[in-house]
């Protein structure tokens, strides 16, 4: 299964500020959660990504900062603001409408995954 | 291969991928240490599961996508950073290089400030505009071009011999200028204030290449180095020009005569320090922007051709032959000059490895349409100085042509050996890179032997 692009688009700020709320990380570990967590359905490029974080921490969600963590090398690690919390609750608020609807329309409503369908 | 060899191996390919990486614009030094950062997870990641260190750089570098399509998407998210960027912007994680473009302005400012400052000297000691017009006449170039060639020197931190040879020869322009007892209506004088400026100019290109004397590249660089100065140059006038127009206006409106000072302060220094300015600015931005002397070549070469081809059609149909009275052999051996200008400017755009192309063989249409129309004058002028004998106007002017006669006809020949595939580009260039001490010569002797050997006539 492809997600489409205008679907990842969408999703993607919220996916990074929710794994960011579990606590703050880097690029790559941003990835591979977002792999482990779509059970490697989404496939983010680098291209993607970074400049959306870059996006998010010129918009003020997300504060970066180069750390050495001991037996590390020198990493941009990314946190969670405020202003980011704020920004995800109203997405969660947003998304949680289109979920409903969803459910709704849908036969079968309220089975995520649709497995009823076929 | 030995286990350490692979790990220093590994070391030399994220060295390359990183220089690969901070060649381009769209992306920061921070970035790349970013990015580097993921490479080397993966790298990581994919030696874990037991993959030799080349394997797994080279599928770490795939799985990232390639250079251009990430550029692009950093393109996109900062567009800024395409538009970038002249000199204050140093970026604060590159300290080394934000130093030394500090430390060039600085120099700069001080370069700029001389020249501002050495055009009012001479009026401490009585010399003035209004009184004697020769002494500033054939003197202009020698008041902004030496610190223009300081700056140069200051960056390119030549030895000591190159530095003293830059000296001397400034000072033999201002012998130069200043030996002769030539009088205000002489030719000599109009021969040696526009012959000095262009003979010292090439002085600041000793300058400018004094850390490769030798390199043809460097030379080509040079060249480059002019037409982009000279746009700076013109820029900074219209801008200068704007900036009287407000001084004039907004204190005439308080009742003041601001024309005073704009003549005797804003013009004179202000013009000398831009010299050095636009210098600098060429200096500063190599390589952040494409140039833009190359591009106005490629718009003006064929414009050019058509008009020299014209030109041509009507000399035949007309059966008239060219009119060659003072005004009109200085338009033309401005002409032949812009064609000359025009030439090395393409050349200097000119991807040496690109196919040849229709812009080649229009090249060769401008170039040819210019010999012959130089072979025309050539031929007129012999007659008048048959006729009327010779002055050091016209043996200027003679010279001036042949040497373009002669760079011509051979550039000719190497512009059609391209373009028939007989000959490469690098022939061209490095024809008109060897040709660059023939006009030094030629313009230091107009300068300097011209004027006595016709009794500064």
């Amino acid at each position: 299964m492809r997600v489409t692009k205008d679907l990842v688009a969408a999703s993607a700020t919220p996916i990074v500020l929710g794994i960011l709320v579990e606590g703050e990380s880097y690029g790559y570990a941003i990835l591979r959660r977002i792999s482990d967590l779509s059970g490697g359905e989404l496939n983010w490029t680098e291209g993607f990504l970074y400049p959306l974080l870059h996006r998010l921490e010129k918009l003020g969600h997300v504060e970066a900062t180069w750390q050495t963590v001991p037996g590390e090398r020198r990493r941009k690690y990314y946190h969670i603001t405020e202003q980011g919390r704020a920004e995800l609750a109203e997405q969660r608020r947003q998304w949680q409408t289109v979920v409903e609807a969803l459910k709704q329309v849908w036969p079968g409503a309220g089975t995520f995954p649709l497995e009823g369908l076929a | 291969m030995t286990v350490t060899n692979g790990q220093d191996e590994l070391e030399a390919l994220f060295a390359q991928w990183r220089e690969h990486v901070r060649r381009r614009p769209e992306l920061s030094s921070s970035d790349a240490d970013e990015l580097e950062d993921h490479l080397r997870n993966s790298v990581d990641e994919l030696t874990g599961v037991g993959l030799r260190p080349d394997e797994a750089f080279l599928i770490a570098v795939k799985r990232m996508g390639g250079l251009d399509d990430l550029s692009r998407e950093f393109a996109r998210e900062h567009s800024e950073r395409l538009w970038k960027q002249l000199m204050f912007t140093g970026e604060a994680e590159d300290g080394a290089k934000a130093g030394r473009s500090r430390r060039d302005l600085i120099a700069m400012v001080a370069c700029a400030a001389g020249a501002a400052i050495s055009i009012k000297v001479p009026g401490w000691f009585g010399q003035s505009f209004d009184d004697d017009g020769n002494f500033y006449t054939t003197n202009l170039a020698l008041f902004a071009l030496p610190w223009l060639a300081a700056f140069l020197v200051w960056r390119r931190r030549p030895g000591p011999v190159v530095a003293g040879g830059l000296a001397a020869l400034f000072a033999l322009g201002a012998v130069g200028a200043n030996i002769f007892p030539v009088d205000e209506d002489s030719q000599s004088i109009n021969l040696i204030a526009t012959h000095l400026p262009l003979a010292l100019w090439l002085v600041v290109g000793v300058a400018y290449i004094s850390d490769d004397v030798r390199s043809a590249r460097r030379r080509m660089d040079f060249i480059r180095f002019s037409g982009e100065w000279f746009i700076y140059l013109v820029l900074i006038g219209l801008g200068g020009g704007v900036l009287i127009v407000f001084l004039t206006g907004t204190f005439k409106a308080i009742g003041l005569d601001s024309g005073d000072f704009i003549s005797n302060w804003l013009l004179p220094c202000g013009g000398m320090a831009a010299i050095v300015v636009a210098g600098w600015l060429v200096e500063a931005k190599q390589g952040v922007i494409e140039n833009i002397a190359p591009v106005l070549t490629r718009l003006f070469t064929p414009l050019f051709a058509v008009v020299l081809l014209a030109f041509l059609v009507a000399v035949v149909v007309n059966g008239h032959g060219i009119d060659v009275d003072r005004d009109n052999l200085v338009m033309f051996d401005l002409l032949l000059a812009l064609v000359l200008a025009l030439l090395l400017y393409s050349i200097s755009a000119r991807d040496p490895l690109a196919p040849r192309g229709t812009f080649d063989v229009l090249q060769l249409v401008l170039v040819v349409s210019a010999l012959v129309i130089d072979a025309l004058v050539l031929i007129t002028m012999a007659g008048r100085i048959a006729e009327y004998g010779t002055t050091p106007n016209k043996v200027a002017a003679v010279g001036e042509n042949i040497l373009l006669l002669a760079n011509l006809a051979w550039s000719a020949w190497l512009v059609l050996g391209f373009v028939r595939r007989r000959s490469t580009f690098a022939a061209i260039e490095r024809w008109q890179t060897n040709y660059l001490p023939v006009y030094a010569v030629w313009l230091w002797a107009v300068v300097l032997i011209l004027p006595p050997v016709f009794g500064f006539r």
